[in-house]
């Protein structure tokens, strides 16, 4: 296990009456890509500014590098912001920007050029120097707000939503690269966004917060594959949820729907509590003719939609009861059938029950 | 409409029309009117002579009244200090802390001008009179010299001047706070500035533009101000406007006048191109943006 390099403990912030961060606790290790994912509102920002140090908690202990820092002000804690506009200053030129925290810190001349031109070599903004910040592209400021952080070598680099400002494209462009980047200089970053596509692309793990709290911590893979509650298999991905009533049988989870269909899953992918459901991602669904053998789970419905998206085809078959599923079927696996299924056909919805999830009671409920 | 669609480069010229023609009246003609009244020889009831020869009334003029010059300078120059030194905390208050106070103390900064300027000036007569509340209570408690006086010195009339046009200090500097993007100062915290780092290195360039801005609306009108000399002041406190105003409307030496005029105007141009320069305002106010 690396060393911790943030640890937050029991973190509670209110503004007013009001619980903007609501007791949270976690460790993010040395080097580590942490996002911290979540809804406008959630608490994102609040819990990064605390780290950074422009808030202090109402509760908590934050702690950098094993040392207490929870009432240290901003400019005394070896962490950099990349802000969410940017804040680049208007009236330096690009390398004054980028060499305003060495200044600071009393790095003077020579030292100073040099770990400028390393900073901008690697944002790649090379010969931008002597422009001011109004020169710039949106793409090119954020460019700046990351080496003018970078350049001071910090322990904790916070992204609050860096990429927020920029078009999809270059978003995509700039996720990519920011993931480089951070491999290359090593420096722990903890990355805010609401963006549930960058957040899986880029981190080693995530927090998925929900009002003030995180409800599952994780690597992106786990997060898809296992769910822990049903605000995670929403807001991560598209997902299925299939609410009834619970029992066990076995090493299995059963849960009986409405329509009197009963749907398992293996104990072993979590507990579900006394409210919890059974989950399936749409890509782990199959559609048969109906009365073709069925993997383990089956329900029956008639497909209502249809929509060709190139890579795969999207439908939404109704159940019993008016239970609507979404499936997902790539277009080159067309076993059962040489064509897409149109909507009035009615088909057999079957899928392993290892291959779906399990979610527990709501966190905090 | 049709002709402006064929010439579009009518449409700045159009926009200037109406300021063009006001100031082309009302500014140049009389200035010019007024230049050539200095090449002007003769007095009021004899005629005037016009002559380019009459150029030597630009060295009389300043030979006789350079004590004047100097000493609106000088005056000029304190109360715009004063007017700094008062309107910069002030500014920084309502625009950083002031939360939901601000609309109100905006109101009382130029509250003072629904009343006459003149009415103020004589108000303040009263303020620093000997026995005032000023002085009076300190005469009364032994603290200063009971024939200690403050009206008709110069200090009455730099207070006076610096009361007068405080205003016009606090507004752009205000504004240029005011306009201060609040995550800049968090990003300079963050970059290791402490609190006076992050005001000596963002707060103040960023707020020069509204700081040059309100000297010159200090600097210009009270250097050239006559009324708070004439109704705080004393004969030795006799300040340029007030020469230009006697000559103009009371002796009616015309030609004197005009000069002194022409060449208070030039000193003020030469001394707002050097402030300019010193300050580096163009390139602060073209980058601020
Ligand atoms: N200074 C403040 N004063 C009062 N309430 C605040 C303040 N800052 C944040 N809040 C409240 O705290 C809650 C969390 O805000 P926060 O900015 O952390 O959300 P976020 O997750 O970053 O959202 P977004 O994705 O929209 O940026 C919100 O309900 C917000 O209204
Ligand atoms: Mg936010």
């Amino acid at each position: 296990m690396a060393d911790v390099d943030v640890r937050l403990v029991n973190v509670t912030k209110k503004f007013g009456d009001q619980t903007a961060v609501d007791g949270i606790t976690l460790d993010v290790s040395d080097g580590e890509f942490f996002t911290l994912l979540g809804p406008s509102g959630c608490g994102k920002t609040t819990t990064l500014r605390m780290i950074g140090g422009f808030e202090q908690p109402t509760s908590g202990l934050i702690e950098l590098k094993g040392e207490d820092v929870t009432f240290l002000p901003a400019h005394q804690r070896d962490v950099n912001t990349v802000f969410q506009s940017y804040a680049l200053f208007p009236h330096l030129t690009i390398f004054e920007n980028v060499a305003f925290g060495l200044r600071r810190s009393g790095i003077k001349g020579g030292e100073v050029t040099r770990r400028v031109g390393e900073a901008l070599e690697l944002v790649q903004l090379v010969g931008f120097e002597q422009r001011y910040p109004a020169q710039l592209s949106g793409g090119q400021a954020q460019r700046v707000a990351l080496a003018r952080a970078l350049v001071n070598r910090p322990a904790v680099l916070l992204l609050d939503e860096p990429l927020g400002a920029l078009d999809l494209k270059l978003r995509k462009q700039m996720g990519i690269e920011l993931k480089r980047i951070q491999r290359e200089v090593g420096i722990t970053f903890i990355y805010v966004t609401h963006d549930q596509e960058e957040a899986m692309t880029m981190s080693d793990r995530i927090a998925v917060m929900n009002k003030g709290r995180y409800e599952q911590l994780a690597g992106p893979e786990t997060l898809y594959e296992r769910p822990a509650t049903r605000f995670v298999a929403g807001f991560v991905g598209a997902s299925n949820l299939l609410e009834g009533r619970i029992g066990s049988e076995g090493d299995q989870w059963t849960v009986t729907l409405p329509s009197g269909s009963t749907i398992r899953a293996p104990k072993s992918l979590g507990d579900i509590g006394a409210t919890g459901a059974i989950g399936v991602r749409p890509e782990k669904l199959s559609l048969l003719e109906p009365g073709q053998e069925s993997k383990g789970n089956a329900l029956e419905g008639v497909v209502v939609d249809t929509s060709y998206l190139g890579v795969i085809t999207q439908y939404v078959v109704e159940g019993a009861g008016g239970l609507r599923l979404l499936v997902s079927e790539q277009n080159v696996d067309r076993t059962t059938r040489n064509d897409t299924w149109r909507p009035g056909e009615r088909v057999t919805l079957t899928w392993r029950p290892e291959h779906g999830f399990v979610v527990g009671d709501a966190v905090g409920a | 409409m049709g002709l402006i669609r064929r010439h579009p480069a009518l449409v700045p010229l159009l926009l200037l029309l109406p300021g063009i023609t006001w100031l082309g009246s009302f500014y140049l003609a009389p200035n010019l009117q007024m230049f050539a009244s200095s090449f002007w020889s003769g007095s009021l009831e004899n005629g005037f002579a016009f002559s380019l020869g009459n150029w030597v009334n630009y060295p009389n003029a300043l030979g006789t009244y350079q004590e004047q010059y100097l000493r609106s300078i000088q005056y000029g120059f304190a109360a715009t200090l004063i007017c700094f030194a008062i309107a910069f905390p002030l500014a920084y208050f309502i625009a950083f802390r002031s939360g939901r106070a601000r609309s109100i103390l905006l109101f009382l900064v130029v509250a003072p001008f629904f009343t006459s300027y003149l009415l103020r000036t004589i108000g303040w007569r009263t303020i620093l009179g000997d026995e005032s509340i000023v002085l009076g209570p300190l005469k009364s408690v032994g603290l200063i010299d009971p024939s200690a006086r403050i009206l008709d010195t110069p200090v009455s009339v730099v207070a006076g001047i610096a009361y007068n046009f405080v205003p016009f200090m606090i507004l752009p500097i205000y504004v240029s706070l005011e306009k201060i993007d609040r995550r800049l100062l968090e990003a300079a915290q963050d970059l290791y500035a402490s609190s006076w780092g992050a005001f000596r290195r963002v707060t103040l360039p960023l707020a020069a533009p509204g700081i040059f801005a309100g000297s010159l609306l200090t600097f210009i009108p009270a250097i050239g101000d006559f009324v708070n000399a004439e109704l705080l002041g004393n004969p030795g406190t006799t300040m340029i406007g007030n020469v230009i105003q006697r000559q103009f409307l009371v002796v009616r030496d015309y030609p004197t006048a005009a000069a002194l005029s022409f060449m208070l105007m030039l000193l003020i141009l030469i001394g707002v191109t050097i402030y300019g320069r010193l300050l580096g305002t163009e390139e602060l106010t073209s980058k601020a943006i």
